[in-house]
């Protein structure tokens, strides 16, 4: 990496993406894929947990990403992709040494360097463990400043739960305290099975619901009803926030697409305190 | 070592903490300690839903034979949960297979006796649906979320 290489992380334009290079691609389950991207010239991409970029599959189109890799590694940067389209589709079948354009970093971000004391407790569905991990692995690092960090983990089935050896090694290490639930299981999983919501009670047990600090991110029905049944255990809905999705054009505030009531996803989220958006996460039409 | 009678373990439990005294007495006689080692059965797929077990520690896997596939769990429950609710409806018969994951100790009720106790004291009956109903509605709405497929691909 040279040194005297500008950070790329104020872009002198927004909507003009830089060219970053695949250094490898793989697999993570039976539609989604992660890269590792690398700037061409070397220059570090620092973001905050919980940001994204917009990726551009030359010739197809962009989409908005979350950053899923470790912030302290300013080298690289970690996108995981599942495929339901066009442009994510073309994404997850990149290879290393293809280019891919980035704009970018984009949004708000998770909290965690501003918590102190708090019983940490990310809530994770399916692929919403890619935009919580930055964040994870923030924390982690700085472990001291924490009451305590405990991950629930929920899934389709145990075929399904993204990152599998990562979440073997955070368990190993007692890391965190995990919990794993899924949806529908065979014979052989000893783990959980039911939905997120189900696990609170048993993650939080011995805390004080008042010094928790939540953090979701997953499919919209699950953290809605998640925040809720959190709030009714007694943690704050000041103390919650969640990663909202809309479609993207701009990324930067300016064309409307991701208009979430009042905000705009792009600019004013993706991350959300629970008690500024929890009206409207009700309200069909938004 | 001191020796807990059913209805020491009855009043300790989440599922009767509410009760009053009178009602865990009633309970406390139609009440035995069961234990089940980890992979075996305690409930099978229409069995006579003569019994209520109440999980007090382990973990259960409530599995319903899919053709092709072998046995799906759909649900755990863990200590503080009621096990089945066929017991309460007509006809009576376990709907699902209910096997113990780990080591299950359990408090079960004979079914019969309960209800019978419930005809003769409606007060008994009626400190059950208002203990256990809201945990029924929540199994209920639980099983709607599942239902969902909140994770699968076209999940928003
Ligand atoms: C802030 C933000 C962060 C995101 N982070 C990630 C990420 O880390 N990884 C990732 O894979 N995606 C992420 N997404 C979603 C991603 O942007 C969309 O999946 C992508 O734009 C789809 O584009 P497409 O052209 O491939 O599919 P389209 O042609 O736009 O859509 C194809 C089909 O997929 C459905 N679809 C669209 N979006 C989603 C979705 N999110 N989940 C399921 N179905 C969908 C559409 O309804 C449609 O039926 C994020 C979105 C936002 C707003
Ligand atoms: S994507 Fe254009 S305003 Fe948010």
């Amino acid at each position: 990496m040279r040194d005297s290489a500008e950070p790329h992380t104020a872009i002198a334009d927004p909507m003009l993406p830089i060219a970053m290079r695949v250094s490898e691609a793989w697999r993570e389950l039976d539609d989604v894929v992660s890269l590792r991207l690398v700037t061409k010239d070397g220059a570090p991409f620092a973001f905050a947990p919980g940001q994204f970029n917009m990726l551009y599959a030359f010739g197809v189109g962009e989409a908005a990403i979350s950053i899923s890799g470790d912030p302290a590694r300013t080298g690289e940067l970690l996108h995981t992709i599942r495929d339901v389209g066009a442009v994510s589709g073309a994404l997850t079948r990149l290879k290393a040494g293809d280019e891919v354009g980035v704009r970018g970093p984009f949004g708000s971000s998770w909290p965690v360097d501003s918590e102190h004391d708090r019983h940490l407790l990310f809530v994770a569905g399916g692929l919403g463990l890619a935009p919580l991990r930055p964040a994870i692995y923030r924390a982690l690092a700085t472990r001291h400043r924490f009451a305590s960090i405990t991950l629930i983990m929920g899934a389709r089935s145990p075929r399904d739960l993204l990152y599998p050896y990562q979440l073997a090694g955070w368990t190993a290490s007692h890391a965190l305290r995990l919990n794993i639930t899924v949806d529908h299981a065979g014979p052989e999983w000893t783990g959980s099975v039911g939905v997120v919501t189900t696990e609170f009670a048993r993650a939080l047990a011995g805390i004080d619901p008042a010094k928790v600090s939540a953090y979701l991110c997953g499919p919209e029905i699950m953290m809605r009803f998640g925040a809720m049944g959190l709030a009714d255990m007694g943690v704050s809905t000041e103390r919650m926030w969640l990663s909202m999705e809309r479609s993207m054009k701009c990324a930067i505030g300016l064309c409307g697409h991701c208009q979430f009531g009042p905000d705009f996803v792009c600019k004013d989220g993706p991350v959300f305190r629970h008690d500024e958006i929890a009206r409207r996460l009700t309200l069909k039409e938004i | 070592m001191v020796i807990k009678t059913i209805r020491d373990i009855l009043e300790e439990h989440p599922a009767f903490k509410s009760f009053d005294d009178d009602a865990l007495d009633l309970i406390s006689g139609c009440g035995t300690n069961e234990h089940f080692a980890a992979g075996s059965m305690i409930l099978r797929e229409g069995d006579d839903a003569s019994k209520v077990h109440i999980l007090r520690k382990g973990d259960a896997a409530i599995e319903i034979a899919a053709p092709g596939t072998g046995p799906l769990i759909v649900e755990t429950l863990h200590a503080g949960d009621v096990v089945d609710w066929s017991w309460l409806v007509p006809p009576r018969r376990a709907m699902s297979d209910a096997r113990a994951v780990t080591e299950v100790s359990a408090i079960s009720l004979d079914a019969n006796c309960v209800l019978g106790k419930c005809d003769e004291h409606p007060n008994l009956g009626y400190q059950m649906f208002k203990l256990w109903l809201p945990h029924l509605a929540e199994r209920v709405r639980n099983g709607r979320m599942q239902l969902l497929d909140l994770y699968g691909a076209n999940a928003g």
